[in-house]
């Protein structure tokens, strides 16, 4: 109902954004241009549309020291929300923020719409040092431009209720082939209870698994792009799952539902597959089970070369109607890589830092929820290690929503090869949309 | 002669037997009334129950068993980034009594005008209006935040207030109400006393389609009361959002964070208390209108 709900006013945003591209004509952007040296005692305001929980708090530690450049967080819906408002300011020519706090699959569509200014010629572009280059690559997009500074990532680990696991007598699944043996024999026990579910509603966590097997979705060669949806990982991936299904040994239910919730709390989900940002939804949504479970490494395809993906995580960007890109870019560098601010960002919101050093120094004690594993940190920090690269293309929007459309088919289902066909489609609806916005595929 | 004396009866019997059954509740429509009732209060029992559970009592406890914990919800809903929940009701308060108040004025005014003055395109303005009436307002969101964007005035109070204060619907009741309450001749005698046509307006015509206007402005009041597409279009800024888009946002904290179902739920339920009131306090106006209307119009 949430999600039918949100995905419904998201189209209305996205149908606006389309609205105004057609009449924007003459309005024109590209005001980043105009931003002048500015004179470091000149008065500066900026505004910033973020989402993260309490992220005014941090900014106003800057505030307190930086009286000249005043930064005001509006706080925002989410990713989708807060980008498809963006793209909708962008075109109408005016009422967009300073700084945006956008998702790293966001960028390609932000950087085409023309929505984002280039901090490469700032002091943001010192910062290269601070972050894994599978993360640096995301906010470059691989080019000389710098349109983006990398504030937080999800590197995927396996959540289980340790007491659980005691009580069965199971050990921690290592390699898929383990999950899907620890999954059987939980659903045996109790025919209500389940290791994890296929969640058709979330396209990042699906998008994290096929990244672990080595998928990346999209290339760009020149000026064209190639899709690669469709491809062996990816396959792999979705037939797993559908096989899974089909055998009714994982539940077929999304996540983020009460149902689910409740099934977190009354231990009918015994492991959730999610990323380092867990800790704060489990203890939101199942406090009641605080101290009961244990992060650990995902399952691996290949137990030689562990891998893990990449589930959210988001950046810090500087829109093109900014007429204070430096003194934005100012911000956006000092949030994300000043110890200070990224040991705030810890505590106040709850994100895991990209920032390699900050996060080491920041993330010492594990949080309240997982206070039975002192080593939380440890466990997150070496799948961090392990995150590979993924290119995301300009219309994940598209691909994101035929994610939901498909495999929602597919989890009711319950069918291997709907599952496989999901695939397929995906595949076919990305490369037809990129095609007919005027975009050349290889 | 006993058919004579009998043949009088039956008269009085059917009329006695009429008004028994008109008064005589039947079981049939009286139960689909109960019914009609229980479908509508259900989902406010249901808030009122879940908006008194926990965090952790929300999803572990049957639906309807209500608990204990709905003063410990309102109090840390108000202390959630310190008290901005009142902020938007405030901003509710706002947006709906002050777009109430000045949609239904524009809309007597406009509706009077139509419906006792002549004046040529008075039925091509008319019937543009009625156009009007069956465009969703949805529908209009996105042309407005064009039109207001060009303005500079997205993100302000202004971008949801001006969009909600023209209504064709209000006008077009307006200007049945006018037609029936406002006698021809009562403006022609106050013109001919020298009275000038806003004042016969304020003073003489809008007294009189006064139970009319009660039901321009609740139906507005609740229609922006309850809207959520203008504003979340119009709105950067959350410190002006209204209630709708504001529980919203704390439902859709992003896949990293929780929801904050304890402070949508009690939020929910606050939300619809200067509601109720309203209704309370301003229902007889609209039942006599209602019956006015079924008469006169």
């Amino acid at each position: 109902m949430r999600k039918s709900f949100r995905a419904g006013a998201v189209a209305m945003l996205a149908a606006a954004a389309m609205l105004t591209a057609g009449c924007s004509g003459g309005a024109g952007t590209g005001s980043a241009a105009e931003s002048a040296a500015s004179d470091p005692n000149q008065k500066v305001e900026l505004t910033y549309w973020a989402w993260a929980p309490n992220l005014d708090k941090v900014v106003d530690l800057w505030n307190q020291k930086n009286p000249n450049i005043h930064v005001t967080v509006n706080k925002q819906d989410g990713g989708d929300p807060a980008v498809t408002k963006l793209l909708t300011a962008v075109k109408a020519g005016s009422g967009a923020p300073d700084l945006i706090q956008a998702e790293y699959q966001k960028i390609p569509t932000l950087v085409a719409a023309d929505a984002l200014a280039d901090l490469s010629k700032t002091s943001a572009n010192d910062t290269k040092s601070h972050f894994p280059d599978g993360v640096w690559n995301s906010v470059t997009l691989g080019g000389e431009a710098l349109y983006s500074v990398p504030q937080d990532t999800g590197p995927m680990v396996f959540y289980y209720r340790a007491d659980v696991f005691d009580k069965l007598g199971l050990s921690v699944p290592k390699t898929w082939d383990e999950y899907a043996e620890t999954a059987k024999a939980v659903h045996a026990t109790d025919p209500e209870a389940y290791l994890g579910t296929f969640s058709s509603n979330d396209a990042g966590w699906f998008t994290g698994m096929a990244q672990q097997a080595g998928a990346s979705w999209w290339g760009i060669d020149g000026d064209a792009w190639s899709v690669k949806v469709d491809e062996d990982p990816t396959q792999k991936v979705a037939g797993y799952w559908g096989g899974l299904v089909q055998d009714g040994v994982i539940d077929n239910k999304p996540m983020y539902t009460p149902e689910w919730n409740t099934a977190l709390n009354t231990g009918k989900q015994v492991g959730w597959l999610s990323a380092a940002w867990g800790p704060g939804v489990l203890a939101g949504n199942a406090g009641a089970t605080a101290g009961q479970w244990k992060a650990a490494p995902m399952p691996q395809w290949d137990a030689a070369n562990p891998a893990t993906g990449n589930w959210g995580g988001s950046s810090t960007a500087v829109t093109s109607q900014s007429k204070n890109v430096d003194a934005a870019a100012k911000f956006a560098t000092w949030l994300n890589t000043d110890a200070e601010a990224v040991k705030a960002l810890v505590t106040e919101t709850g994100i895991y830092p990209a920032d390699s050093a900050g996060a080491e120094s920041a993330l010492t004690t594990a949080p309240e929820f997982f206070s039975n594993q002192p080593d939380f940190y440890k466990v997150v920090g070496e799948a961090a290690q392990n995150v590979g690269s993924f290119t995301y293309g300009p219309n994940v929007n598209v691909t994101f929503n035929a994610y939901n459309d498909q495999f929602a088919k597919a989890a009711q289902s319950k069918q291997k090869s709907a599952f496989l066909d999901a695939v397929k489609s995906m595949q076919q609806v990305t490369v037809d949309d990129l095609k007919k916005t005027g975009f050349t595929v290889k | 002669m006993t058919t004579t004396a009998i043949r009088p009866k039956p008269t009085p019997t059917t009329a006695a037997r009429a008004t028994e059954l008109r008064e005589r509740p039947s079981f049939l429509s009286t139960g689909i009334l109960i019914l009609g009732a229980l479908y509508c209060l259900f989902p406010v029992l249901w808030v009122l129950a879940a908006a008194s559970k926990s965090g952790t009592e929300l999803f572990s406890t049957f639906t309807l068993a209500p608990s204990t914990h709905l003063w410990d919800n309102i109090v840390e809903l108000t202390a959630y980034r310190d008290g901005l929940f009142w902020r938007w009701m405030l901003n509710t308060a706002l947006y709906a009594g002050v777009g109430a108040v000045v949609s239904t004025w524009m809309s007597a005014l406009s509706g009077y005008v139509l419906a006792k003055f002549d004046f040529p395109g008075k039925a091509g303005i008319f019937k543009v209006l009625l156009m009007g009436v069956l465009v969703p307002g949805v529908i209009l969101a996105i042309p407005q935040y064009l039109m207001l964007a060009q303005a500079g005035l997205t993100n302000t109070y202004w971008s949801v207030l001006l969009p909600q204060i023209i209504s064709p619907y209000g006008i077009y009741l307006a200007r049945i109400y006018a037609a029936a309450s406002v006698p021809g001749d009562v403006i022609e005698a106050a013109r001919t006393e020298g009275a000038r046509e806003m004042y016969i307006f304020n003073r003489i015509a809008m007294p009189m389609m006064l139970p009319g206007l009660v039901t321009i402005f609740l139906f507005q009041f609740v229609a922006i009361w309850n809207n959520f597409m203008l504003p979340y279009i119009m709105l950067g800024d959350d410190h002006l959002f209204p209630i709708t888009v504001g529980l919203n946002g704390l439902l859709n904290q992003g896949a990293s964070a929780p929801a904050l179902y304890t402070l949508v739920l009690a939020g929910a339920l606050l939300s619809i208390v200067p509601l109720v009131i309203m209704f309370l306090l301003l229902q007889r106006y609209w039942r006599v209108d209602l019956a006015a209307g079924a008469v006169k119009a």
